[in-house]
């Protein structure tokens, strides 16, 4: 009797306006989650029942996994993807802070135009510079290599601009306590200054190498042999002129969030600290 | 240990002069304090000297070294900022150590400085400690520990104790005193509180706008301040000022102030007409609360506006006919809001100021 009056109690305690934010995420939920079910369970499913509406498959089967490590060049693929998103990642750690570090502490001739000229690059949209990307890559001899693939993620002008908003949080006393400690300038920056901004800097990492993970237009652009495709390009590579089965384009698509996936796991409360201190959307 | 010297020097932001020709010879081992308000230009002077700051023209010398481009980790200082500075990444032992690391010096060698470093302050149970674990006063002494384990020629100390509650502050200052007298090192201070720099100081700097009021010991700076400035901001509470016309009246001086008033002062013939600004301190009016019958000194009628007890003495704000004066009491008679009250003071305790220059007259 006590148990059930304070249930009573307790649901009379719950506010519409709750019921309603509770039924709108809810609803939220199932629009993400429905996707990502289809795309589990059609990598399941053999290729007669793909267009079948149900969750779990009729036949359940192991074949699209095997077929997808034995007959494509899937595993290729993925060390290409994690080869070009660490290295493009470890690029813009180094370099975007490096250059936030110097125009956030450092005063010299020309620092606002340098600072408004890399700014500006974050108005440019992708899609305009590829053109003048594939030029570059055709002059220098970049096309169909890992590193016509990486160049354009090297350095950005977000990370950059992140970066030095957060150095300048740093306070100036410490660079000049360990100036006058007697460290060189680069000692300064890589032993004092990037210690207290690993917050901004894992923020950066996570999305930028994300962001290379699930990167496609370029890396479709430069890229001819299929040993060079990265995941994305691979995944598009399964959808024929006239046919296309589905059931390995899910299994791969499975594939290939399983790394994005351990990465969201293992790195969860990085994520969720860098999307409130960048401001980020996911 | 050194002595350092500062020639002709100046400091220019844009059209901002912040220090004008700042000249002064800072003995070895002296403990040299500069004071005065803010944006008087003390910090960017001690900046100036520790090479944070480029000097726009005149010459600084460390131990007869001129050192004006030269950069800071050659200049063989160590500086104590008011924010501490500390690295809070690393442990009590690694902020201490982290100077004389740069120096790549043997591993034993730093191992022993540090200890002997923190053992001096008091650290040795805080080694393994970070920063943010540490009490504002401990947090200082690290500081301190990071600068003293460089065994320098020239200790800098920017506000170092302005961020510690007045008991630590005090504690602290002892400290500092105790340290001085142990290594012996030539120290500059900055601080706009004029009691850190009354008890720390061999000479006071004081300055204004950039330039030198008045450099002296405590004891020449409190009782023989060069200018009304020096007067007010020396001394707490601050001195008294009056202003007025000294003339000759009835056969005796008086100062006729500005209001009208008059105050007669005893024996005081020169500078008679002279526009004047009478001082004296709080401690200097010697509060009666009936009018001797037999008048030597100078006295001026007041009542009692605010009383501020201070449990060994009295701070007594009063009205009078020339404005508001403080003095202090120590009497046991107990002092009512709105009594009449008299201040008497001696010829010698009152100082007498151009009322233009500000600068001492007598």
């Amino acid at each position: 009797m006590t148990d059930y009056a304070s249930r009573i109690a307790y649901l009379e305690r719950i506010k519409p306006t709750k019921i309603i934010i509770w039924t709108l995420l809810f609803l939220g939920g199932i629009v993400m989650v429905t996707p990502l079910a289809f795309m589990i369970s059609t990598s399941f499913k053999t290729g007669a029942d793909v267009f079948s509406l149900g969750i779990i498959p009729k036949n359940p089967t192991l074949e699209n996994y095997i077929y997808i490590w034995t007959e494509s060049q899937f595993s290729r693929w993925m060390l290409n993807s994690l080869w070009v998103a660490t290295f493009s990642t470890a690029s813009v750690v180094f370099f975007d802070s490096l250059v936030g570090y110097t125009l956030a502490k450092f005063t010299f001739r020309g620092q606002t135009i340098v600072f408004i000229a890399i700014l500006s690059t974050l108005m440019i949209p992708t899609e305009m510079l590829i053109i003048p990307w594939y030029m570059m890559s055709r002059e220098f001899g970049w096309i169909d290599t890992y590193w016509g693939i990486a160049f354009p993620g090297l350095m950005t002008g977000f990370g950059t601009f992140l970066m030095r908003q957060f150095f300048m949080g740093l306070p100036d006393e410490l660079i000049e306590a360990a100036r006058i400690d007697g460290w060189s300038e680069f000692a300064i920056w890589s032993r004092i200054a990037m210690p207290l901004v690993v917050p901004a800097l894992s923020a950066l990492a996570i999305f930028h190498f994300l962001g290379n993970w699930t990167a496609f237009i370029w890396p479709l652009i430069v890229t001819n042999s299929p040993e060079l495709y990265t995941i994305p390009v691979g995944l598009a590579s399964f959808n024929g002129e006239f046919q296309t089965d589905w059931e390995i384009v899910m299994t791969a698509s499975c594939l290939a969030t399983l790394p994005t996936l351990l990465v969201f796991l293992v790195l969860q409360k990085f994520i969720i600290r860098g999307v409130m201190l960048a401001g980020l959307k996911g | 240990m050194a002595e350092v010297l500062l020639e002709n020097i100046n400091k220019n932001f844009g059209k901002i002069k912040a220090v004008d020709d700042f000249c002064l010879q800072i003995m070895d081992k002296e403990f040299i304090v500069f004071v005065g308000p803010s944006g008087c230009g003390k910090s960017t002077t001690l900046r100036m000297i520790a090479g944070l700051e480029e000097i726009s023209s005149g010459n600084i010398s460390i131990d007869q070294r001129i050192v004006n481009n030269t950069h800071p980790k050659n200049r063989d200082i160590a500086m104590v900022f008011q924010n501490y500075a500390l690295y809070p990444h690393l442990s009590v032992r690694e902020n201490i150590s982290f100077g004389i690391r740069a120096q790549k010096l043997p591993k034993n060698e730093i191992t022993s400085r540090t200890l002997e470093a923190a053992k001096i302050l008091g650290l040795d149970e805080l080694l393994d400690r970070r920063p943010g674990e540490l009490s504002g006063g401990q947090k200082q002494r690290v500081a301190m520990g990071r600068a003293i384990v460089r065994k320098p020629k020239v200790f800098l100390f920017d506000e170092p104790l302005s961020n510690l509650d007045a008991k630590l502050r005090h504690k602290m200052r002892v400290e500092m005193k105790k340290l001085h007298q142990q290594v012996q090192t030539t120290t500059i201070y900055v601080t706009h509180d004029q009691v850190e720099a009354m008890t720390l100081a061999d000479r006071i700097v004081i300055m204004k706008d950039g330039k030198i009021e008045q450099v002296g010991s405590p004891d020449e700076v409190y009782h023989k301040p060069n200018s009304q400035f020096v007067a007010s901001f020396i001394g707490s509470p601050a001195m008294n000022f009056i202003s007025g016309t000294l003339e000759f009246l009835n056969n005796r001086n008086s100062l006729i102030c500005d209001g009208g008033e008059m105050i007669d002062l005893v024996d005081w013939p020169d500078l008679v007409g002279s526009k004047l600004t009478m001082g004296i301190r709080p401690e200097h009016m010697e509060l009666k609360t009936e009018k001797s019958s037999k008048v030597i000194n100078t006295v001026l009628d007041a009542k009692v506006s605010v009383l501020e007890p201070m449990g060994h003495e009295v701070i007594v704000t009063c009205d009078s006919n020339v404005g508001e004066v403080i003095g202090k009491y120590t009497g046991n008679t107990k002092l009512k809001v709105g009594q009449t009250i008299h201040f008497e003071f001696k010829k010698e305790n009152i100082h007498f100021f151009d009322e233009n220059s500000g600068k001492r007259v007598s």
